[in-house]
Order: C-alpha cells, then structure tokens, then sequence
C-alpha cells in the first residue's frame, strides 16, 4: 500500500486546467470536487482521478480538484504530478 | 523537400494551446519543454505532453517535443516523453555533433522495440554551434533538420536583431547550406512580430528564395502564412511536371539524358523537379 | 403538448394565460388591425418639463400594475431602469410589469424589486448577469417572456404589449421632447429599439441627463410622440454606454473559424455586388467581418448594406466604400455613434424597420448573409442562444430568429467545446431559433450543412471546402470531451420564449442554486 507523505498540487486556475491539491489521508480515497462543468461531467472527472489512483496502487488519499473545464488527460496528467511531488508516484524509469 | 512547411510552438503546460494546436494547419506541432515552460513547472509539462501525445488527434500534423538542453533536463525529459510516441523531439542549444550522438543514444536506450524510431530536430543557436553546423549536419541519421535560433545567436555575438534580419544572413546561409549538404531539411528562424503580417510574408519569402524547406512560428496567425510561401506555385509545379516527363520519355528510349526545353535535365535538378512533385501531390496542388 | 419544432409547450400557463403554439417559421400569418394609443393632445404654452422622477410620478399619477418600458441602448452603462424602479418602490407601487430590450448586470437592483414585488413581470429579448441567474432560480412570480428584436415591435403593434409609460433613455433632449442619442455625455448613437415605443405607449417620457435649448436638431424621436421629459443627473456610466475601438479578436481558434466562415460566405456565391450583411461584435464574427472585407477587396465588390448592431469595424467598411450604406438598430462604440452623426449613408433604423415580421417589409428580409453565435445548437439546427449548457439563462435572443429567417445564408459559429461542453447536442435545452431557418455551422474542427440545403452544399463542396455532417462535429467533441451528463429540467416554467411571430417556441425551466 502506498500513502502520501506530504501535500502537494499541480495545475493552474488557467481555462482548460484543473488544479490538484493531493494530502495525506486514512479514509480511502476522497476527492472534493469543484468544477465549472459539474452538473454534465462532475462524476466522469472523480472517476478519471479515482480510476487514475486505483491504477496506481493508491487507497488512501484527500484529493482536492478546482476544475476549469480540463479535458481527462489533462486530469490525468495533473494527477500524477502532484502525486509525484507529494513522492508518492515513482519516476516512470523506477516503475515496473 | 518534405512536408514540412511549418513547425508551430506550443507552450507545453498549456492545457488549452495543447489541444487546440492541430487546428491551424501547421505541419509540425512541436510542443514545448524548454523556453515556454517555468523551471519549477518542468515536471507538470513533462507529464502534460507526454498525456497529450498519447491521447490528443493531432491528425496530419507530425507530433514534436522540444526537450530541456543537455546541459538541463533533457535526460529527464526523455524518460517520459519517448513512450508516448512523439514523432521528433528538437534539442535545442547544439553546439557540436556529439550532442546528437549523446542524443541519439539516449532515444536507442528509452525507445522500446518495435516502436517507430523518433527523429531529432537540432536548433543551431550558438556561435559554436553555426561554427560546427557541417558536421552536426551529418552526425546521425536519426537528424531530420536544422533550425536556426535566431534570437539566441544574436544576443550570443553580439549582434542587432533586426526585421530586415541582415545580421543573420551568414548564420541562415550556412545552416542552409549545411542542411543540404548533409541532406537533411532547414527550418527558418521565427519571425516574433505575430501583428506584422507583411513582415512575416518578407521573410517567409526570403527563406524560401534562400533554400529553407521550412519556417517555425511562434503564433499559430503566422502558420497560413507560411504554409502559403512554402507551397509550390503553379509555375513551379508546371515546370517540375515538364522536367519528370521528359526523365520519363528519356528512360523509355533508353537515352538516358532528359532534356526540356533545349537544355540538359542534370540530376539535381531531377531530383528537385521529383521531390516537388511529391511535395504538390501530398498538399493536393497536383495530381 | 409537443410543438411543431418537437418542444413539449403546456397549453396553458399559470402567469402567462393560453399559450400560441409555434406552427414553423412563416406559418403563422398575422390577423386584424394594428393596435393604437390613446390620441393626444399638448395645449401649446403647457410645459411637458419634470425635474425630477418623482414628480413625474406624482404629476401623471402613475400606479400600481402598470407597464413600463425602456430601451438597452445603454447597454450595461444604463442607470435609467434602477433610478425609475427605485422611484416607484418609494413612493409605494407595486405590481409593475417592466418591458425591457435586453437586460444587463447593471440592473441586478431589479432583483430587490422583484423580491419586494414592486416587479412581477418582465418582458425582454436577453437578460445577463446576477438578474439572469435569479430569473433562472424562479424570483419572479411570472414567467418572464423573451422576444426577438423584430418580435417586439411586432407585439406593440398588435397590442399584445400595452406600454403604459415608455420611459427612453435619451442623451440629448430639449424641453418639448425632441431627442436625440448622437450627442451628450451619455451618446449611445441610434434609439432604434425606443422608436416603436415613442409611437405606442400611453405614456412617452424622456429621461435626459443632457437638456438643450430648443429646437434639438436633428432630432431621433420628435416633440410629435414625446409626452413628457425629466432632467436627471446621470443617465449612467459611459464606460458601460459604448465600448472603445471594437478589435478583432486575437484568439487564434476565434481566427480559425472566423476565416472558415467567410470562406463559406464566399463559396456560397452571394459574394457579388449588391451584398448585404450582418454580422455580431462578438470576436469571432468581428474577425469574420474582417475576412469577407477582404475577399470584397480582393474580388472588388461593391455591398449594398451592413445591417444590426454597428461597430467601429463596419464603420470602417462604409467609409473604405465596401458597403454603401449603414442600417444601425444599435451603435456599440464611439466610432459608430460619430459615424451616425456626420455620414448620411450610415442610418438609424427602428426595430420595427429592422425586424418585424409583420410590417410590409424588414431589412432582414433583404440580407443574404448573417453571421450568428450560439450556446448550443443540436443536430436538427436549432439553436439555443439563451441559456447555456446547464440550462441557466445567460444570453439573448436578440435579433437571432429575425435574422436567421430574413438571410439568405445564416450562419452559425462557435467553437466545439466551450468549457469542456460540447456545442453540438441532440437537443438543445431551450430552443431560439428553429433549424429551419439555419443554413451552417462554422466550427474550429469544420463546418456542417443544413441537409435542407443541398444546394449550398454543393457550392461549397466545389469551392474545395470539406463539408462535415452535423452527427460528426458532435461524435468529435464527444470523442474530445466525452459524452455529457443528460440533464434534465421539470422544476416549474420560468420564462417562454416567444418566436418573432408571436407563438410560443420552447419554455425554460427553473435551473441553477
């Protein structure tokens, strides 16, 4: 099991980001969403982090998301780097 | 002569320039680890475009990393952009040819089998670098082009940049040149005015009258432009088209010299009448 | 029941009454004898002068229940509706119903007043701002009814709308009520949305900031039709009032579809002498103006006007000799407003002249082409242009419907994805303007033709143009963004959009917090 040792974000406020801000967490995996598109993607958005995580072998997690319409890679990718800065991701050369 | 007319920067922490970038026609979307991107956003960029290139359509448009020097991240660049498949990556800051071979060597470590080998693009921005451009023009085979960085050179000899740009008129010759020589194709300068269209238009036209292939841009307004100069004319078309029918005829009578209009079709000038027609078909300018 | 344009439209509805249903865009053909004010009489030495609101309220005795009605020509500068609104809740009346062109976030005090129900109804073609999130979340007790510039004369002239007092916004004026928008501190240019009220309401005043000796010539709006006139010290912030120079827009997307949609235009064959155009001073459709300017250079056309809102950009236009005339409902910057002063090609029009459809002929009828936005637009071409992908209000219908019917080509653009959203639905949530009145879609990622219009297909098809099938942009933004959640709206009707002949197009439903 992994957990996050410390808190850490990525992305920007910019049109089309998302900012993460990812933090230490014993109650499974829990994100807090605030996005500009809630109503017509605000559960495809948590499943892109909660699937992103799981995929990474991470259980427990407080994820906060401000989103300004970001598509799901972009997610993705600002996911794992505020997982990498919180050094929790390992560098893609490490993994298996 | 290839297809590529024109290269189009795009800051790679960009969410938003990332994904639009196929929209303006340029041929070679080069998404930007370097210049564009805050030393402590290094990281962020890198996981961008790597996500990018794995799930944005950038259609026709052949899909470009511009890596952090040798000297920076590059190697660090390198462990997350060659899986996602980019097409090239540009090294900018290429001073002699061992920097392509380090370069080079490092894609041979990272790609892995079976994935289609990426080419190297070089940005010739230094003194050293124009000094030794011959050689870096025939270091490796992965090396596609030469792009001349024209702000970097200037501020490096010293020299005014200008619109008219007399002062990099050697620095454009010899990468031209060089590109030639080694066979490989030549990228112009950016012309970093994006609201002077007829600026842009003036230099366009003199890369092309002084051999570039090619053009990068900073602003997506300038890719029509360029894309516009670097196309064959109809003139140039028409000309090509006489020159490869005559290599025709002369192969079909075994004479084995072509002539058109009274005078001998040497093989270089086949070669660019042959080139040229492909370039006119791909762009759909002929048939 | 479900309406012609497959919209479910209730029969009846409370605060509203029997509802018209919408039957297709020239279907319904109007009925009877125009509707006209009570006659008037002014005695010559009696003074029409009030130096202040309140005595004017005092001195018509004006009451509760009654219509007012005022203009947008001031755009989010305007000051006029709170002042008047703010006078009638001091001096205690209630039940007002307001008829106003478009509304702004300048008149956010309105949602006091609806809340204290000193306003219960309110009529207009757009609402932006705090105002159009409350109406949204239900604040008024009436549905609000949205109309197209051309549908509001329209209902003044049959009666449907019966102004008590029109109040008009008037830069200049001079005691006897001649008035005028092309000067003054508050200079908006053409009062082209207030003519048809100077012509039917009970009550005419004009609110002038700017009072000049008499006569005030050449006057928009004559001493004829002006009952009363108030000095006030403001009318509003200039700021708000015109814009400064309107640019073409810089974004590159923008660009990109503003250069394919002239492209279409050009390709359509309409682009020959005598050309009539409209376009928005939205970026993009600024940017496309931009374009087809060019290509009229280049081809040497001479157009025969440029219609709507006018802009700096088309002033431009005129005095290069690309149009020959100006036809201005409404000026959105300085230059526009000097332009109509001095340049007797560049004229003010009536909303009446502009749109109606039920007159003996509106300018929109002679355009050939319109350039239009849309928040949403679905694979049938209709359009929604008031509220946007989370169905809370946002925009207006403006002269969308009046335009889109009048133009030979209409012709939609907008970028695939707005904040993630996909522009193209199955569905739009509220219909505007209906598909058979819409020829193109421009986007960023290709255009889309009305399979309605075959033969503009092919013309562009020749022209070397890749036309793509409506179904295919929305596969692409799908593909991009994903497949959007489906909302859904049954809290109670908020708003009715009515269509410029008068029917009930769609309904809006409650939406938002």
């Amino acid at each position: 099991m992994k957990s996050v040792k410390r808190v850490a974000q990525a992305g920007t406020l910019e049109s089309s980001d998302i900012m993460i801000i990812v933090e230490p967490g014993t109650n499974g995996l829990r994100v807090d969403l605030e996005s500009i598109v809630e109503k017509q993607y605000g559960q495809a958005i948590r499943k892109t982090i909660t699937d992103t995580l799981k995929t990474l072998g991470i259980t427990d997690l407080n994820v906060k998301a401000i989103d300004k319409g970001a598509l799901d890679y972009a997610i993705r990718a600002r996911l794992v780097t505020a997982l990498s800065r919180a050094d929790i991701v390992q560098r893609r050369e490490d993994q298996p | 002569m290839t297809s590529r007319r024109s290269m189009l920067f795009v800051p790679g922490n960009n969410p938003a320039m990332v994904q639009t970038a196929r929209l303006f026609g340029a041929d070679v979307i080069i998404l930007d680890l370097e210049d564009a991107v805050a030393p402590s956003e290094k990281d962020a960029a890198r996981e961008l475009v790597a996500s990018a290139l794995m799930a944005i359509d950038y259609g026709p448009a052949e899909k470009c990393v511009r890596l952090n020097g040798l000297d920076a991240c590059c190697s660090e660049d390198l462990v997350d952009i060659v899986p996602s498949h980019p097409d090239l990556v540009m090294l900018p800051k290429v001073n002699r040819a061992e920097d392509i071979i380090s370069l080079a060597g490092e894609l041979d470590r990272h790609e892995r089998p079976g994935q289609k080998r990426i080419g190297i693009l070089a940005i010739i921005e230094s003194p050293q670098g124009l000094a030794e451009v011959h050689e870096i023009a025939n270091s490796h085979f992965r090396l596609m082009g030469l792009l001349l960085g024209a702000e970097d050179y200037t501020a490096m000899v010293g020299s005014t940049r200008t619109k008219e740009g007399a002062e990099i008129a050697v620095p454009r010759a010899l990468v031209v040149n060089a590109a030639a020589a080694g066979d490989i194709e030549s990228f112009d300068a950016v012309f970093t005015d994006a609201n002077d269209e007829e600026g842009l238009l003036a230099d366009t036209r003199l890369a092309k009258n002084m051999g570039f292939t090619g053009k990068a841009a900073v602003n997506p307004r300038q890719i029509k432009t360029i894309n516009d100069t670097f196309n064959p004319s109809p003139a140039e078309i028409e000309q090509a088209r006489r020159i490869v029918k005559a290599l025709a005829q002369a192969e079909k009578e075994g004479s084995g010299v072509a002539s058109v209009g009274g005078k001998m079709v040497d093989a270089p000038v086949a070669k660019r009448a042959l080139n040229l027609m492909n370039l006119a078909r791909k762009l759909g300018l002929a048939s | 029941m479900i309406n012609y344009l497959g919209r479910d439209v209730p029969d009846y509805v409370e605060g509203y009454g029997k509802v018209k249903h919408y039957l297709g865009a020239f279907k319904t053909v109007p009925e009877g004898t125009a509707y006209g004010p009570p006659i008037k009489a002014a005695s010559p030495r009696r003074s029409k002068f009030y130096p202040n609101l309140t005595d004017l309220f005092k001195g018509l005795g004006l009451k509760s229940g009654m219509t007012f009605s005022f203009h947008h020509h001031l755009r989010n500068g305007d000051q006029v509706v709170n002042m008047v609104l703010d006078t009638a809740a001091k001096l205690g009346l209630n039940d007002l119903a307001v008829s106003l062109t478009a509304a702004f976030p300048t008149h956010a005090p309105m949602i006091g007043h609806i809340k204290s129900g000193v306003v219960t109804s309110l009529r207009t073609s757009g609402v932006y701002g705090p105002l159009a999130a409350a109406i949204s979340g239900g604040v008024l007790p009436k549905p609000v009814i949205f109309h197209s510039h051309g549908g509001r004369p329209r209902s003044l002239k049959s009666g449907e709308l019966k102004v008590d007092v029109a109040i008009i916004a008037a830069p200049t004026a001079d005691d006897r009520g001649n008035l005028s928008g092309a000067v003054g501190k508050s200079a908006c240019g053409s009062l082209g949305y207030a003519f048809g009220d100077a012509d039917h309401a009970t009550h005419v005043v004009a609110v002038t900031d700017n009072l000049v000796d008499y006569p005030l010539l050449p006057a928009s709006i004559g001493q004829n039709k002006v009952d009363h006139v108030v000095l006030v010290e403001s009318l509003g912030d200039p700021q708000g009032i015109v814009s400064g120079t309107t640019k073409v827009t810089k974004d590159p997307v923008g660009l990109v579809i503003a250069d394919l949609a002239a492209k279409a235009i050009k390709a359509s064959g309409l682009l020959k002498n005598g050309f009539s155009f409209q376009t928005g001073a939205g970026g993009a459709s600024l940017a496309a103006a931009h374009y087809v300017g060019q290509m009229m250079r280049e081809a040497k056309v001479k157009g025969s006007f440029a219609l709507g809102g006018i802009t700096g950009y088309m002033v431009d236009m005129l005095e290069e000799g690309l149009f020959g005339n100006l036809y201005d409902v409404q000026s959105f910057d300085l230059e526009s407003v000097r332009s109509m002063s001095r340049n007797p090609n560049h004229v003010e029009v009536s909303a009446d002249l502009y749109a109606n459809p039920f007159n003996s002929g509106c300018l929109v009828n002679d355009l050939d082409a319109v350039i239009l936005g849309a928040t949403e637009i679905d694979i049938d071409f209709n359009v929604n242009a008031i509220t946007g992908s989370d169905g809370v209000l946002m925009g207006a219908a403006g002269g969308h419907p009046d335009t889109a019917a009048g133009a030979k080509m209409t012709v939609i653009v907008a970028t695939l994805l707005r904040s993630r959203l996909p522009i193209v639905v199955d569905r739009v949530i509220t219909a505007t303007t209906p598909g058979e009145t819409v020829d193109v879609l421009v986007t960023e990622y290709g255009l889309a033709v009305n399979p309605s219009r075959p033969d503009l297909k092919d013309r562009f098809v020749k022209a070397g143009l890749t036309v793509k099938d409506i179904h295919e942009l929305k596969r692409l933004a799908e593909d991009l963004a994903g497949v959007p959640e489906k909302l859904t709206f049954d809290g109670p009707i908020v708003a009715l959009v009515e269509y410029r002949d008068g029917t009930i197009i769609d309904t809006v439903r409650a939406a938002g917090q």
